[in-house]
């Protein structure tokens, strides 16, 4: 008897393993012309675990300080092996994975998966691509460099200018008035404990939700469900679909190895608190076309502060999206098209002032 | 300079001010008339308000009587009566003298500003200017020539004639000037030259108010050109290393003797330009074999530290060229880099120790500095091989990404062609 074999049948007779896995084994994906973008939260889910893995490895010789976690990420990618691949596909995984949260989120937004009854799923998945952006904001200041530290000054800075508890929130982040090396501890610990922590949560009730709505079909393929179910035709999740999401994974970890190899994460140089702020200094690309908008709205609209009218409307923006599934009402046909006009505006907006973030001077 | 007071403009003014005193409106008052009267002249006799408003004693409560003499409450011409102790137009030859009044009073001085030195009038009596006055030269520098007059200001404003980076142009309005100073038989190039130094690129282009101008080396008060004794002295003010090195050179002893002003000699003194190792060369900027003889032992010294110094800096220049490739890979090799800077620093004390003509002194700043650049050389090297490392792994791991990938494809083919299974 072959040893997994064994094994199956151990647990199987304590915990009735067959039991637990039957909703996997009947669990279907629909199968027509956009089945692909299904895959994009399988690949977010598999950075994610990849971000899990290469951290943890990092935590072995990572020291946050002011004093000595510079110096301990140029010890990593100097002298741990292999520790400039760990710290290199650690720093590119969170990038891909913001990146494949969004595209994941548009693609649910275009493809109307929020739709009753998946408007909590979408609640979920929202507030777990905030997670991420968090997580890319505390970890960007973990190694300590000069364009960190001044990315993270400017952030919190920003932060300070929401109205009564703003200054109040930029001192809980800071841990006081300056970023410091306070501020740095505090952002370790919200990077390897409270973030993982809140997000592994997340993660589990929005995968119960999809496993309890199962797989959404988009409006026009569901019509056509709708009158004729057998043209519609479906692939059992186990082995079928995973099989396939394990092909997406293995090219999304190729990709990460060939950023790795020729593209390295650079360390650039330590932050000096007392020296002058690099000229061109802009945040990460995830959060340049918020950066960029506060940049081009008048110091002044109406007697109000610019930038704070300017926050107000991104956060405003946010609560709005997390609630986009409730404003489609009854009136399905019009509030889809409006849901779809304010996905594409977004899309369209995100895209044109990143781009024009980069390109200005 | 010195020309108006015979001109007939003394009449004038004093007809002038007579005039003023008696205009509409200038009676009755008790502010300075002086300055109401001559604001309407014309120059040279003109001061306007708006001009002794900036002069640095008029802002410290001096009024044109304390120098000048007279009484400018008056209204008339009891102002510049002798009466009232009207000095008239200080002649040059007292202008000195005027000035050191206040100036060389330390305890009077002490009031205004603690931090004034108060020898500036003794300085300027064993100056070569003062020397000439007392001999009766009106024509050489006096105070206000320099410092200006009415609208006089402090020597750290920006706009005084004595601020740092306008001190070479105040200098050269004379010495610049071959018609003035042709009876003194003295070149009139210095501006000149020193406009193409590298003390005047230093001053000018980088700002760097501590680079040498006329008064570093010359002096300012007890201005004279350093003698072939003190050329060395000049220059080590701010040249130290390279003066001790001197000091232990050959040359030292044979230049003394041959009367040669030290430094001069190789760097000329206003046209110094930018040294470079081509100094120790035999080619147009070379200086060596302006006194030796090819072949000769000195000969064959400048060669080899010659040599020495083209070795270091090309060993570093390579190094720097590997690590700039690494590190346009991504590779980090921040400590080598910092290591750098410790060999360019050996070059640089090499460089210095050249005045010292001695090469086995050179030889060990060199050795040093090749050391370090060879280790760099090979952390370069090693970061290089380190990246292929990486590629070729990164190759491997495509390579078997490559076949798990056709692999699960099979696997799902075959599953999905099984009815059973799929």
């Amino acid at each position: 008897m072959p040893i997994i074999t064994h094994v199956r049948s151990w647990v199987d007779a304590r915990f009735d393993w067959a039991k637990l896995t039957e909703p996997l084994r009947h669990k279907t994906v629909p199968i027509h012309k956009l089945s692909y973008w299904y895959f994009l939260g399988g690949i977010t889910l598999f950075l994610f675990g990849i971000q899990v893995c290469t951290g943890l490895l990092l935590l072995l010789y990572y020291r946050p300080g002011a004093n000595e976690a510079f110096e301990s990420v140029q010890y990593i990618m100097t002298r741990v092996q292999f520790g400039w691949l760990i710290r290199s596909i650690h720093s590119w995984a969170a990038n891909l994975m913001i990146f494949t949260a969004f595209m994941h989120m548009f693609s649910v937004l275009f493809l109307r998966a929020y739709r009753k009854p998946r408007e909590l799923t979408w609640v979920s998945g929202m507030i777990l691509l905030f997670l991420v952006l968090g997580f890319g904001f505390s970890g960007y200041l973990l190694p300590w460099n000069t364009l960190a530290f001044f990315a993270t000054k400017v952030g919190t800075e920003i932060t300070g200018q929401v109205p009564v508890i703003g200054h109040t929130m930029m001192v809980l982040m800071r841990g006081g008035e300056e970023v410091t090396g306070a501020t740095l501890t505090r952002f370790f610990g919200v990077h390897v404990a409270v973030l993982p922590g809140l997000t592994a949560f997340l993660i589990l009730i929005h995968l119960a939700l999809v496993q309890k709505f199962g797989m959404s079909l988009p409006p026009g393929v569901e019509a056509t469900a709708k009158v004729n179910p057998a043209v519609v035709k479906e692939m059992k999740f186990l082995p079928n679909f995973l099989l396939r999401e394990v092909m997406a994974w293995y090219v999304a970890l190729g990709v990460l190895g060939a950023l790795a190899a020729w593209l390295p994460w650079e360390l650039g140089t330590k932050a000096d608190p007392f020296g002058a702020a690099p000229a061109g200094i802009r945040p990460e690309w995830y959060f340049m076309f918020m950066f960029q908008s506060l940049k081009l709205i008048p110091s002044k609209i109406w007697r109000v502060d610019g930038e704070l009218l300017g926050i107000m409307a991104f956060g405003l923006a946010g609560a709005i999206w997390v609630l986009l599934p409730f404003f489609e009402g009854r009136r399905e046909k019009r509030g889809g098209a409006l849901i779809r006009g304010a996905g594409v505006f977004a899309l369209c907006y995100i895209v044109a002032m990143t781009i024009y973030g980069y390109m200005a001077k | 300079m010195a020309t108006w007071q015979n001109s007939g403009l003394w009449r004038f003014v004093l007809l002038a001010l007579a005039l003023c005193a008696w205009a509409p409106g200038s009676r009755g008052q008790t502010a300075n008339t002086c300055v109401e009267c001559h604001s309407a002249l014309d120059p040279p006799l003109q001061v306007t308000e708006a001009q002794f408003a900036q002069d640095i004693h008029s802002q410290k409560g001096l009024t044109c009587a304390s120098c000048h003499g007279g009484d400018p409450t008056k209204a008339d011409m009891d102002a510049m009566s002798k009466a009232a102790g009207f000095r008239g137009k200080i002649e040059r030859s007292q202008i000195p003298g005027l000035c050191g009044r206040c100036h060389s009073d330390a305890a009077l001085m002490k009031q205004y500003n603690p931090g004034l030195r108060t020898d500036q009038f003794s300085q300027y009596q064993t100056s070569v200017h003062g020397k000439l006055l007392a001999k009766g030269d009106t024509k050489v520098a006096v105070c206000i020539d320099c410092h200006g007059v009415h609208d006089l200001r402090p020597a750290s404003d920006l706009r005084s004639k004595v601020y740092p980076l306008n001190i070479a142009k105040t200098c050269s309005r004379c010495h610049a000037d071959a018609a003035y100073m042709k009876s003194y038989g003295i070149p009139t190039d210095q501006f000149a030259k020193y406009s193409t130094s590298v003390h005047h690129e230093a001053m000018a282009a980088r700002g760097d108010l501590s680079a040498p101008t006329c008064t570093t080396c010359h002096g300012n008060h007890g201005a004279a050109p350093p003698g072939v004794d003190s050329v060395k002295n000049v220059c080590s003010n701010c040249h130290v290393f390279q003066a001790q090195m001197y000091e232990k050179s050959p040359h030292k002893m044979v230049f003394q003797s041959a009367g040669l002003p030290g430094c001069v000699v190789c760097h000329s003194n206003h046209e110094i330009t930018h040294p470079t190792d081509a100094k120790l060369g035999t080619g147009p900027e070379g200086v060596c074999m302006q006194c030796h003889t090819p072949g000769d032992d000195c000969d064959r010294a400048r060669a080899g530290m010659l040599a020495s110094l083209t070795q270091l800096d090309e060993s570093i220049k390579s190094a720097d060229h590997l690590l700039g490739v690494a590190e346009s890979s991504g590779m980090e090799v921040s400590e080598a880099r910092l290591q750098q800077d410790l060999a360019r620093d050996s070059l640089t004390k090499a460089r210095v120790t050249i005045h010292s003509f001695q090469p086995q002194l050179v030889n060990q700043d060199i050795q040093t500095g090749l050391k370090i650049a060879a280790k760099d050389l090979q952390a370069g090297k090693d970061a290089l091989s380190e990246r292929d490392y990486r590629r070729r792994g990164l190759g491997i791991a495509v390579l078997f990404i490559g076949i798990t990938l056709v692999g699960l494809f099979l696997y799902i083919r075959q599953v999905e062609s099984s009815p059973a299974k799929g």
